[in-house]
């Protein structure tokens, strides 16, 4: 894994701490078309390299000599335990491939607007661990999530150690300001707790908070097409009252949940399909932040651009569970 | 001398709360500045012997804030500064805690009021003004407005305490009038509920949850509390040490172990901590506990010129002093890492030769 990139985020004084050793583990980048590197020629040496790197993130961690940035973000338990698990999860699992990748920033701040499906948020995840894998400066993605996510234990600690935040202004604008990438999905649970039915039709953009967000701060927009996760666990029905006891937005039933307890949780190996699209400059328009028209008609111009590109996937993939 | 400080030295200050550390740290310091004639201290209560030693310039009027009003005109008091804030509720309960807060604010503001060669007031106030809500940005800048009141009774009472203030500034407009808001003191020598809770050897956390803390270091409060007075510094201003540390990973840098409890399982006040002995955690410890709370602090650097030690800096510092007992020490880990290696090293030389 390369060094992390050098960006100083503005109003993260513990940046500094940002360089830490990752374990030489598995190189994700050449290995996407499933190419394992091959058993080296000294397996003890690799061995115990990775016993020793491992022994000392367990010293670092319980030492608590580590870093973490004003939102929460841990990279060190991002990159070592979490990454990981993802890389699995879409190099193996959802077989994704990924493109566009030079549409983003390499060093500044920039806004990933994506479409939202998949019953529970992992789209995002995914998208985070994909572009800091595949991006040549490995950026994380700093992602906005529904304060709904912030209320609920364990999952607003992760949420927190992987660089999610909030999703308000405040916040995306202090992460732009910082040089950041920032993720959002502006579908919210309108786009995550759709029926089926309705896969791939991205649905409203909310208030287009996310468009003031990056006007005010001149970012650029950089549009994403993500194909796969609509299928991952589809939504086939909604038990309200559950929802409403548990004060959720939806209560998921899917083909295997709740019907086959744990096992339910196993998502569907779909086949996935990740376009980043050319951004959308912002910094020319930046005295319009106050116009809602503008601020509309920008919001429509992403959320077309994400649709179109969706359509042309879906046409790439006839088979939403094929190679 | 530093920026934003066009120091006219004040000649009569008044300092509340005196009986306890912070008042009697600032009182002393301001005693020993050459340019100051009277430093007058305003406590019903007598300092502890430790802190009364260092009193010997400031002289004690001991009295409430009722009688504020006769005295502060009568003294001539050009400084105001107020320090006597209660964080958590002692003898007297939570009752007492408000009348010192929210109606001794409020006395000692009517009779500041009506000092007409008042200057200056510095009042001391909290982070806790931001609140606490699952909605709030990650960092609190002066600006921000609670989202929700908060259910503890310090962060209510800060609430109404700076409204006071807001108000005592729309009538006495000629007054320069500094809010500091303090994130939670530590340091070697501080003595509060952080750092009682820290010096336990085992540490009550909320099951699933991982705040950020903000701690400002005691002593670089102290600063900027001195160079409100003798300064200019209009405004409200946030003061804590930058960076962060998660709960989490403050109890491991202090060697400690921490035991989750379900936060619903809570009841109410005090549930936190009550299996553990310790009754003095409140629902203002626990929405910190559950929410954390971090504010931005560029607007005190740039009137200030004065960066005080980070977060990590200073609770390393409140580690070195030792407090409690450790579990563990990093040179434990270091030696077990160590161990475990040459053990590793040590069969695979034995496999080899055999």
């Amino acid at each position: 894994m390369s060094a992390e990139h050098p960006r100083n985020g503005a109003g993260s004084p513990t940046s500094q701490g940002r360089r830490f050793e990752v374990p030489k583990q598995d190189q994700p980048v050449a290995s996407a078309n499933g190419h394992r590197p091959a058993v080296a020629d000294q397996p003890g040496d690799v061995w115990d390299q990775r016993v020793a790197s491992g022994l000392a993130f367990l010293r670092r961690r319980l030492a608590g000599d580590y870093d973490v940035d004003e939102f929460g973000f841990d990279p060190e338990l991002t990159d070592t335990l979490i990454f990981p698990m993802l890389r699995l999860l879409y190099r193996d699992w959802f077989r994704t491939e990924v493109s566009g990748l030079e549409h983003l920033p390499r060093d500044d701040a920039g806004l990933v607007v994506g479409n939202h499906a998949g019953t529970i948020a992992l789209d995002a995840m995914v998208l985070a661990a994909v572009l800091h894998d595949r991006h040549p400066t490995n950026r994380h993605l700093r992602l906005l999530g529904a304060d709904l996510v912030f209320r609920m234990p364990f999952v607003s600690e992760i949420a927190r150690k992987t660089g999610g935040t909030v999703a308000c202004n405040a916040d995306a604008e202090r992460l732009l300001r910082g040089g950041e990438l920032v993720g959002v999905f502006p579908e919210g649970f309108k786009g995550v707790g759709k029926p089926y039915s309705e896969r791939y039709k991205l649905q409203r953009f909310g208030r287009g908070g996310f468009v003031a967000a990056a006007l005010r701060t001149g970012t650029p927009i950089v549009p994403v097409a993500i194909v796969g996760s609509e299928e991952i666990y589809p939504l086939i029905g909604d038990i309200k009252p559950l929802a409403r006891l548990l004060k959720t937005p939806y209560f998921p039933v899917t083909p295997t949940f709740p019907w086959l307890g744990p096992l339910g949780a196993v998502p569907l190996p779909s086949k996935w399909l990740i376009e980043f699209c050319p951004p959308i400059p912002t910094a020319h328009l930046s005295d319009a932040v106050d116009d809602p028209m503008v601020v509309f008609n920008l919001a429509d111009q992403v959320r077309d651009t994400i649709q179109q590109r969706v359509n042309e996937l879906l046409k790439r993939r006839p088979d939403p569970f094929g190679p | 001398m530093t920026p934003g400080g066009t120091s006219r030295a004040p000649g009569v200050v008044v300092v509340t709360g005196i009986s306890r550390y912070l008042g009697a740290q600032v009182a002393a310091r301001l005693a020993a500045e050459p340019g100051i004639d009277r430093v007058v201290g305003l406590d019903p209560a007598d300092p502890p012997p430790e802190l009364a030693a260092m009193l010997d310039g400031v002289e004690h009027i001991r009295a409430g804030f009722d009688t504020a009003v006769t005295l502060l005109p009568s003294l001539d008091a050009d400084t105001l500064v107020h320090l006597a804030l209660v964080s958590t509720p002692e003898q007297g309960g939570r009752q007492a805690m408000k009348d010192q807060n929210v109606i001794g604010t409020m006395q000692l503001l009517a009779a500041a009021q009506q000092t007409p060669r008042l200057q200056r007031l510095i009042v001391r106030s909290s982070t806790a003004a931001y609140g606490a809500s699952f909605r709030d940005p990650a960092v609190f800048t002066e600006e921000t407005e609670p989202r929700e009141v908060p259910r503890g009774g310090f962060g209510r009472d800060i609430l109404d305490i700076e409204g006071y203030v807001r108000g005592f500034r729309r009538r006495r407009p000629d007054t320069t009038v500094t809010v500091l808001r303090f994130a939670p003191f530590i340091g070697s020598t501080a003595d509060t509920t952080i750092t009682r809770y820290f010096a336990q050897p085992v540490l009550p956390t909320v099951l699933g949850r991982d705040p950020r803390l903000q701690f400002v270091h005691v002593d670089d409060a102290l600063t900027v509390l001195h160079r409100s007075i003798v300064e200019e510094h209009p405004g409200t201003y946030n003061v804590a040490g930058a960076g962060v540390l998660m709960l989490s990973q403050a109890i491991r840098r202090a060697g400690r172990l921490a035991v989750p409890v379900l936060e619903t399982g809570l009841p109410g006040r005090g549930g936190l901590a009550r299996p553990f002995g310790v009754d003095e955690y409140g629902l203002d410890q626990l929405d910190l506990f559950v929410h954390g709370r971090v504010v931005d602090t560029s607007r005190l650097i740039a009137e200030y010129g004065f960066t005080p030690r980070s977060t990590a800096a200073a609770f390393d510092d409140f580690i070195s002093a030792g407090r409690g007992r450790r579990i563990y020490r990093r040179e434990q880990l270091l030696a077990a890492e160590q161990a475990i290696l040459d053990g590793i090293r040590r069969v695979r030389a034995g496999r080899e030769i055999s």
